[in-house]
Order: structure tokens, then sequence, then C-alpha cells
């Protein structure tokens, strides 16, 4: 695959990392945090951590967007399947999330309720249209990169006139999350959490651009490199943060240049503020109530916007009392710390948001971090 | 009397409708529309010895050695997809699993579950695919079952294939001997199948050349274990892929492996389109390849028998 | 749900669609987001619709840079 398996060079991984380790200063370390989800990944995926030197600690950040989805959205979700008896599509991760009184997405499509799994929002869009008298909801969540595609459905919808179809919509915004995260008291000022800098998400800022984070830099003086999804790029990218952090610099660099500009996309901008605006206040599971950190649709677009259409009452719910996805989110705790990581909660039972989206930080320390080069290996006799 | 008796009148049966024909719950009923079924549809498609009994069960021959059984009920969506259907992947699988053990299949059963409302088409080209099948691989399907139910409650036809095979004395396959030092060889590209069927589903539509390799490897696996009897471990990588298939062997047999990404063979579409799907190759289903694990001695001679035979031709070896 | 692919543009179509390929697989997806797309563009795919161009003079010159890059772990800086 072109532009991908180049960047996934094993060779050239391991001489950026022989870089970085003769670049960190051994009086230090390097906090960076990987926002997003894919980034996280990454890093467990092709064992970047086994290939650094053990200065640089990465801090999972809450880029993910199904990890951040409260339980109270999703038990709206399930209500307008089961109790309004509409066909709710949804994106592929979210249907294994848990919810409240033991069920997901999954479990209340096994006791009947219509819900599909698709894979785009033109897939909702088909299937209102193959249904003229069912109510098709779309059940739409995502950071920046995922909003546009949205969008595109509202304005398609509106433009053909479809009488049954409406969007359930759970967009939040990537600035006010870092922002909300370098904010918090174990941050700013407790320093239970030291942050030294970001390794910013890659899809969200082709749409955004890297314009937006050059406040944080400022404001909270914290080197931002934005960096490409593949493992390649995350390297690069750590040693520009531990180049920027070792000269006493906090500026924002595009390692993504290929895909990534200062303005982003700005077509995709202008069609996302033409359907949707900010709300006020958002809950965030983890961050608890953020504000202006969400989307919700326009008056404009009313007739498409499914809270509006059907009564969905909203009731905050808490996380399992075991569960440790907030802390995990903030960055105040990793997988490890939890005390139903790996033993009650795993991927095929999970208990928490993280464990269930492949971006999720306990998913991938699951999937990829059990085995690392320093457990034992048996030589064979 | 009459020296030459007029003979008797019979009613006129209409044939069966095979091209636009449907099932229905009589057929399943064990009367005349079942036994109709039966004479027109199954009985000339995989016909035998056995069959033309017609009997409620096959009377064999016990064989000399020890006697494998492996069943396997088939429920795959859609029923026809590149490379094969329902039909033929109900005998190569359990084909397969017969001949995992080492054994040489000798004898199948087909149970089948029709829908009510299913085409007799449908019902006709998967029998056709699966005597095929069973013919090409010298297995004779040798007793069957048919049950209808009613219409929604089957997802149009569901299978059941049992085999029944027989060891060679000195073989020992079984996933709980693998040991440290062992190789893990497998017998070619990964992943097709599992690609194959995702290109059909619903929501996901793209055009890609894969298909299906489903496949029956008892004569692979013959060869194999002809070359390599001290072989530990043979086991086909169906749902959940060759991931699955190892942890499993590795909880078995109390090991732990590793295996390096360069040399696990996947085509470069299989895995464009699982990076655009979110999945991981390993975890995609086969059903036309065989993992083997070996003492490191064997190791050789079981690459060369794999490479020998066409259904191995692209066979890889790691290391522990 | 970051998900995202480089992939190449190869067909153009009606109602803003285009027929793309990654590694030999098509799909055909959503290009209303990005403008002026020719055959031959790289985009980047996301949950069906191309959501940037990709930059192939950038690419190129990110992998010279990684390629460049760096000494053997372990020798002396």
């Amino acid at each position: 695959m072109k532009y991908v398996d180049e960047f996934r060079d094993g060779k050239v991984a391991r001489t950026l990392a022989g870089t970085i380790a003769d670049e960190v200063r051994p009086d230090r370390r390097y906090h960076l945090m990987e926002f997003c989800g894919g980034h996280t990944h990454a890093i467990s995926r092709y064992g970047l951590r086994d290939l650094l030197p053990p200065g640089i600690r990465f801090i999972h950040g809450p880029g993910c967007p199904v990890c951040v989805l409260p339980i109270g959205r999703i038990d709206s979700a399930i209500e307008l399947a089961r109790d309004h008896g509409v066909i709710l599509c949804s994106y592929g991760d979210t249907m294994r999330v848990p919810a409240s009184g033991r069920t997901s997405l999954l479990r209340a499509k096994a006791e009947g309720a219509d819900i599909r799994m698709v894979y785009s929002s033109a897939d909702a869009l088909k299937i209102a249209r193959e249904n003229p008298d069912r109510e098709v909801v779309f059940f739409a969540i995502g950071f920046e990169t995922t909003t546009p595609p949205t969008a595109v459905a509202l304005r398609q919808a509106r433009a053909e006139g479809l009488q049954n179809f409406s969007v359930f919509a759970n967009h939040v915004l990537t600035p006010s999350a870092i922002q909300n995260i370098l904010e918090s008291p174990e941050v700013r000022e407790l320093g239970t959490v030291p942050l030294d800098g970001f390794i910013g998400p890659s899809h969200v800022s082709t749409i955004i651009g890297s314009q937006p984070y050059e406040f944080f830099a400022e404001e909270f003086q914290k080197p931002v490199v934005i960096a490409g999804f593949e493992p390649l790029d995350v390297l690069q990218s750590v040693l520009m943060l531990v180049r920027q952090l070792n000269d006493g610099r906090a500026e924002v660099e595009n390692q993504f240049s290929r895909a990534v500009t200062r303005e982003g996309n700005l077509k995709a901008q202008g069609l996302v503020a033409e359907v949707f605006e900010l709300r006020d206040r958002f809950e965030w599971r983890g961050l608890g109530e953020v504000p202006y950190s969400a989307l919700r649709i326009r008056e404009t677009f009313r007739d498409f916007d499914a809270e509006v259409r059907f009564d969905l009452p909203y009731r905050s719910v808490p996380d399992h009392k075991a569960c440790e996805c907030g802390a995990i989110l903030r960055g105040v705790k990793q997988p490890q710390d939890c005390k139903v990581f790996g033993t009650v909660c795993t991927p095929d039972n999970p208990l928490g948001s993280c464990m269930v989206s492949a971006e999720g930080a306990c998913a991938a320390h699951y999937t990829y971090g059990q085995f690392t080069k320093d457990s034992a290996v048996a030589e064979a006799s | 009397m009459s020296e030459n008796p007029k003979p008797v009148k019979r009613g006129y049966i209409r044939p069966l409708d095979l091209k636009h024909g449907k099932i229905e719950l009589s057929h399943g009923g064990g009367g005349r529309a079942m036994s109709q079924l039966i004479d027109e549809l199954f009985q000339p498609a995989f016909d035998n010895p056995y069959l033309r009994q017609a009997n409620d069960q096959a009377l064999l021959t016990r064989p000399d050695g020890r006697i494998v059984m492996a069943t396997d009920s088939h429920v795959v969506s859609p029923l026809f997809f590149p490379g094969g259907d329902i039909g033929s992947l109900a005998v190569h699988g359990t084909l397969n699993d017969v001949a995992t053990s080492g054994a040489r299949p000798l004898w199948l059963s087909a149970g089948f579950i029709l829908e009510e409302g299913f085409p007799l088409a449908d019902l006709k080209r998967i029998v056709d695919s699966m005597a095929a099948a069973a013919r090409a691989a010298g297995v004779p399907v040798v007793t069957g079952d048919t049950k209808v139910v009613e219409r929604g409650k089957g997802d149009g036809v569901f299978i059941n294939t049992t085999g029944v095979g027989v060891v060679p004395e000195g073989i020992e396959i079984s996933g709980d001997r693998a040991r440290p030092g062992d190789r893990i060889l497998v017998s070619g590209f990964l992943g097709d199948h599992g690609v194959a069927i995702m290109s059909l589903r619903e929501n996901l539509s793209f055009s890609t050349t894969i298909e299906s390799d489903s496949a029956a490897l008892h004569e692979l696996i013959a060869a194999m274990v002809e070359a390599a009897p001290e072989t530990h471990c043979l086991r086909d990588p169906t749902r959940g892929g060759l991931a699955s298939t190892l942890n499993e062997i590795a909880r078995q047999a109390g090991v732990g492996m590793i295996i390096r990404e360069d040399d696990i063979p996947v085509r470069e579409e299989v895995d464009a389109a699982c990076e655009l799907l979110g999945l991981d190759p390993l975890y995609v289903a086969n059903e036309g390849k065989v993992v083997a694990i070996c003492p490191p001695e064997s190791a050789d001679a079981l690459l060369a028998a794999m490479r020998s035979h066409p259904l191995g031709a692209t066979p890889r070896s790691s290391a522990k | 749900m970051c998900l995202a692919i480089p992939v190449k543009v190869v067909e153009l179509l009606e109602a803003e669609q285009a027929l793309v390929d990654v590694g030999g697989v098509r799909k055909e997806v959503d290009v209303s987001l990005v403008d002026g797309l020719e055959v031959g563009d790289f985009v980047i795919l996301h949950v069906g619709f191309a959501i940037n161009r990709l930059d192939e003079d950038e690419a190129q010159r990110t992998l010279s840079m990684l390629r460049e890059m760096g000494v053997e772990p372990g020798a002396a800086a």
C-alpha cells in the first residue's frame, strides 16, 4: 500500500529510535501525551515503547471518541431503537460499549432492537431511502475528522427531502479536550500528571489544520507536533518534540505535512459550520462536563435532529465502580493501574469503553502490551 | 386368467420444478414430498452404493486403525461467494477437520435444515457443488437428513456435515504436543476466505479479485504426514484466523510462540482490504490452509512436501 | 475510529463520488469534501469519505528525511 508501507519500515524505525536515544538528556524525562486513539494503538501495536529509551514516557489522552462517549448517551441510542422502534445505524466500535444495566447496542440488537452497523453516514442514508416507512437514526460520533461526513449526510437528506432520516449527534472537539486537560488540577497545579508536550492528532488536523494548536503552545508553553498515523511518523514526531524540549521551544510543528496544512480543509470546515453549532456544554466520560466541547445540529437543520424529533431525556450515568476509564482518559492512570484490567475487564467482556474500542488505551495495552522485550523467553532446549 | 396382467396405472407425479420451485414444509415432513426431494435432487447428485440402499442409515465396514470423527455446522452468509458456496464449504470444512488429525477421511454425512420458501434452484446449485466437492475428494456422502423450518426461522439453509476417518499407526497429532523449539509452518496465503466473504456483505462493497481458498486438504496433509510422521500438530485456521488457532494450541500445550510478521504470507489486496475494514489479517478466516507444528529436524522435509503439492505452493516457515 | 488510509483516485463518478484504489482493492467513496480532484490524485479516506488530499511531494520529502536521518543505535553522537 503506497504511503503506508514505507512509513512502517522497521530498519528506519530502529535508526530513528537510535537518534532519539542519542538526543534525550539523561537527567530528565519527556512526558508526551498522545491525544489521538489511533496513536495509542500505533504505539502499542508496533512496540514503540520497546524501541524508545526509558526517558520517553507516553501518556494516553482522551482522543478516542468511542471512549469518551458517556453511558447516558448510549442509553439514549438504545432507547431510540428499543422504545421508539427506529432503525438505529451505528459505527462498529460503538456497538460493544457497555451501557446501563449491563447492556450495549450489540446486546439490544440480540434482544430484537433493529440496530445496524454501518461503515459510513452514506450507508445510513441508503437505509433510510430503502425503508421509507421506518424512522432511521444515524448515531453520529467522532472528533472533527468524522463530523464533515455527518454534515454531508444531513445536507443530502435535506436536498432529497428525506422524511424518515435523523441524526443523533455526539460530535466532540479536540481543542476543548486539550484545553480541559491542560487546565486540569492534576496538570496545572498538582503536577501529578507531568505533561511536557503533545503528539497532535493526524486526521483531525487534516480538517482543522495546525492553526488551532498555536494557542496551546503559546498559552501553556507546551510544544505540539502534529504526527502522521504510521509508526515512523510517531517516531519522527517524538524526535521533534525531544528537540523542542531540549531547546526550550514551545511551537507547533507539522510532521504530517503530506496531509495537514495550517488552515486545514476549509471546504469541510465550511460544511460543518453550515450544519452544526456549539453546545454550551457536553458530558465527557472521564472529564465530566466540558464547556463548548461538542456540537449540536443548527436550527436550520433541526428537522433532522433526532434529539428534537424524539423525546430523549438525558440521564447522566456514572461508570462502573471498578472502572478507571475516567482516570485513564485524563492521563492520570495507566491501564495496568486499574484493578480489573485484564481480569474481569477484557476486550471480550469489557466493563468500560477504553477496553472496547480498538483505539482505547486499555484495549491497546491488552492486545499488544502483554509481551514486551522484558518478558522472559524460555530458550528451546 | 389373464396372461399379461395390465400394469397398474400410477398417478402422475409432477417432477420437482428445479428452476422456479420453492421448498415447502412438506419437503421435511417424511412423506411423499420429502421422498421426491431425495429421489430427484439429493440422491442423483450424491449417488453412491450406500445411498442407493435408501435406508435411514449407512452400513459401513469397520476400518483397521483408530477412528476419527468430526462434525461441522455451516451457517455462512452469503450462501454463494467467490471461490465457493455453503455446500463446498461444508464438505471441505469437515474433511479438513478429520484430516488434521492425520486421518484419511472415509465417509461424510450431510444434514440440511431448509427454510420454507428457499428456492429449489439455489438448493440444487448447493447440492451439486457439495457432490462435486465430495467426488473430487474421493469421499462419499453416505447418509443424510432433511428438515424444513417455517419461513423466517432459518437463514435459507443450514448444513451440518459429519466426517469419519481412520488414522494410520504411529501417527500422534494433537494440539497438546507442541514443544519449545518446534517450527510453525503455514501452507499459503492467509485471509483470503474472510475477505472474499466480507466483500459481499451488506454495507461493505468493494471489488477485489480475492476468492475464498476453500479446499479439501486431506491429500496435502497425507503427503505432509508421510514426509514428516513426527509432526506434532495440524490445524486449519478457520474462524478466528491464524492467531486464534495458534493461541488455542499454545493453551492446549502450555507453550509460548513467536512468529515473524515478514514470514506470514498475505496477499497485498487482502492486506489492503483488512486495512480498510480495520481488521488484522491474522484473525481473518481461512478455509483451505493448514498450520503445522513440527520438531525442528522435520521442518525441511515438511516444507518440501507442502511445496510440491498444489495447495501448498507458497508455504512459509517461521520460528518457534 | 481515527481509521484513515491513503488511497488513489482511479475514476471520477457522478454525484460527487469516486472510485479509489488501495493495494488492488477498489471502493466507491464520497469526494464532496475535496475540490478539484483528478484521476491519479491521492486522498485520505475516512468512513467512506475523502477528507483531504495527500500531497505526494510532501510525502516523498518526509520519506527522504526519514531515510537520511539518524545514526545506528549505540554509536557516539
